[in-house]
């Protein structure tokens, strides 16, 4: 079971990867949209990245309920 | 009867002979060839293993998140449109958005996307495919993406003509500023298919030159032992603008674009006609529509792309219709064959002829073929008083495109 910090770790590197999110700008309280600028198409990659690295299933309608990393994290961490 | 007089302010290119237009241009008249052999793993099974790669990779020029967004054919439009734009000078001129149009096309689209995007939906499913396929793939991509970063908001028109593409964009451009829809155009072409699927396609027409042990001799046009075209890529920019909007700025001028000829085959899809009566209408129009006669016009940058039957159609066309006068060259003896934006890097080898009164060279013409009987500017550049220059542009559907560039 990965901790809430290695969630948001590696949450920071896939947003990294395919946003060019800074990882030091990466927290829970962040919003996806707001604080990292992440768009709707790159939202998309970072959902199929997690998932691999997680080995979740985050479907589509639980997506918009993902507003901030931390919302993202409490996902992952209850469905992983 | 007045016209719109329509100028070029501004050029850019990303080529295999060099990231820039100076570096591309001086490559040319060192007579420098850019082919170079496939290293690539994929390459060893294929029958050609040699084409004309960038000299300077996107990834150096364009930050990483941006281009991984982007088919390659889109980033090097992006890069080539980039350049022409600071060229020209607008940036700050003041100009309308909604007086500036994009007209911008590719031979084939996004290819390498589509190909690598089917081996992830292959390999690993559906879910996997990238939100970014569409606007990757999308043949207006490139139009669209220069149209976005220079905020263009008269229209962003995307060509889409083999072979003829790039020339055919930059007459678009010349046709929407004469009609008054827009003052300033980004015109040109991008293309980037070194992958073995397009390659293994040409190949299977034996259009392409085998000469893999040669790389730097196997773009030979004219010469009596060419076997076929060399894969290029690329793209150039143009940027075109009104003749009195330009003047009114205190814009550099390059030269006038003078006139356009475009006509259809309509005998093969694939097959240039023997007689290049297309290819004769469309050089005729260009230059009746420059206001010229043949003999104004003393240099063509010939279409001639290394094929058996393709280089000697059009020395044909070019007597008919320009006459015997003409020193002619072809810079894919050291482009390659950028296919959809050969029109666009080769308007740009003319436009520089133009203005420093010299002819790039057409390399490997060591043998020429003994139905050449005009003069080439073989092995090494020459310099010529030239007033007007001609580029021919022919394409796979039968599509012929002939641009008239006038010193000014």
């Amino acid at each position: 079971m990965a901790t809430r910090t290695e969630i948001t770790s590696g949450l920071a590197e896939i947003l990294e990867e395919v946003a060019g999110v800074n990882p030091d700008d990466v927290a829970e309280e962040k919003s996806f949209t707001d604080d990292l600028d992440v768009d709707s198409l790159s939202m998309v990659e970072v959902v199929v990245a997690a998932e691999e690295k997680f080995g979740v299933k985050i479907p589509d309608n639980e997506v918009q309920n993902l507003k901030t990393v931390g919302d993202a994290v409490s996902y992952i961490e209850a469905n992983h | 009867m007045s016209t719109v007089d329509v100028v070029v302010t501004g050029l850019g290119a990303t080529t295999p002979l060099g990231g820039d237009v100076a570096s591309t241009w001086d490559a040319m008249l060192a007579g420098r060839s850019g082919v170079s052999p496939l290293t690539q793993e994929w390459a060893g099974q294929l029958a050609v293993r040699i084409a004309a790669q960038l000299a300077v990779d996107p990834a150096e020029v364009i930050e990483r998140v941006k281009l991984r967004r982007m088919d390659r054919a889109e980033a090097m439009a992006l890069i080539a449109a980039k350049e022409a734009w600071a060229d020209s000078g607008l940036a700050d001129s003041g100009l309308d958005p909604e007086r500036l149009a994009v007209s911008y096309g590719t031979g084939i689209g996004g290819a390498i996307t589509t190909l690598e995007q089917d081996d992830i939906l292959e390999k690993s499913g559906p879910r996997r495919v990238s939100p970014h396929t569409v606007p990757m793939l999308m043949p207006n991509g490139p139009a669209a993406y220069i149209g976005l970063e220079l905020g263009a908001r008269a229209g962003v028109r995307a060509m889409a003509s083999a072979c003829a593409t790039g020339a055919e964009a930059v007459a678009l451009g010349l046709d929407l500023i004469r009609a008054g829809r827009a003052d300033v155009v980004v015109a040109g072409s991008t293309e980037a298919v070194v992958h073995p699927l397009p390659i293994a396609g040409f190949a299977s027409m034996r259009a392409m030159s085998t000469r893999n042990d040669e790389p730097e001799k196997a773009s030979r046009p004219w010469d009596k032992n060419r076997d076929g075209f060399v894969l290029g890529e690329g793209a150039g920019a143009l940027i075109l603008e009104r003749a009195d909007h330009a003047v009114a700025r205190g814009a550099r001028i390059y030269a006038r674009l003078a006139g356009a000829g475009i006509t259809s085959d309509g005998y093969d899809i694939v097959q240039p006609d023997p007689e290049c009566r297309g290819g004769i209408r469309a050089m005729r129009m260009a230059i009746q529509d420059a206001g010229l006669t043949g003999a104004d016009i003393h240099h063509v940058n010939a279409h001639a792309t290394s094929t058996p039957v393709g280089d000697m159609g059009e020395i044909k066309g070019i007597k008919a219709s320009v006459g015997t006068h003409p020193i002619l060259t072809s810079t894919k003896s050291m482009s390659g064959h950028l296919l959809g934006a050969a029109g666009a890097l080769e308007s740009i080898a003319t436009i520089l002829a133009l203005r420093d009164g010299v002819i790039p060279p057409t390399i490997n013409l060591d043998e020429p073929d003994e139905r050449l009987d005009l003069e080439v500017a073989a092995h090494k550049a020459r310099t010529a008083d030239i007033r007007a220059a001609m580029n021919n542009s022919f394409g796979f559907g039968g599509h012929n495109v002939a641009l008239i560039f006038t010193k000014v």
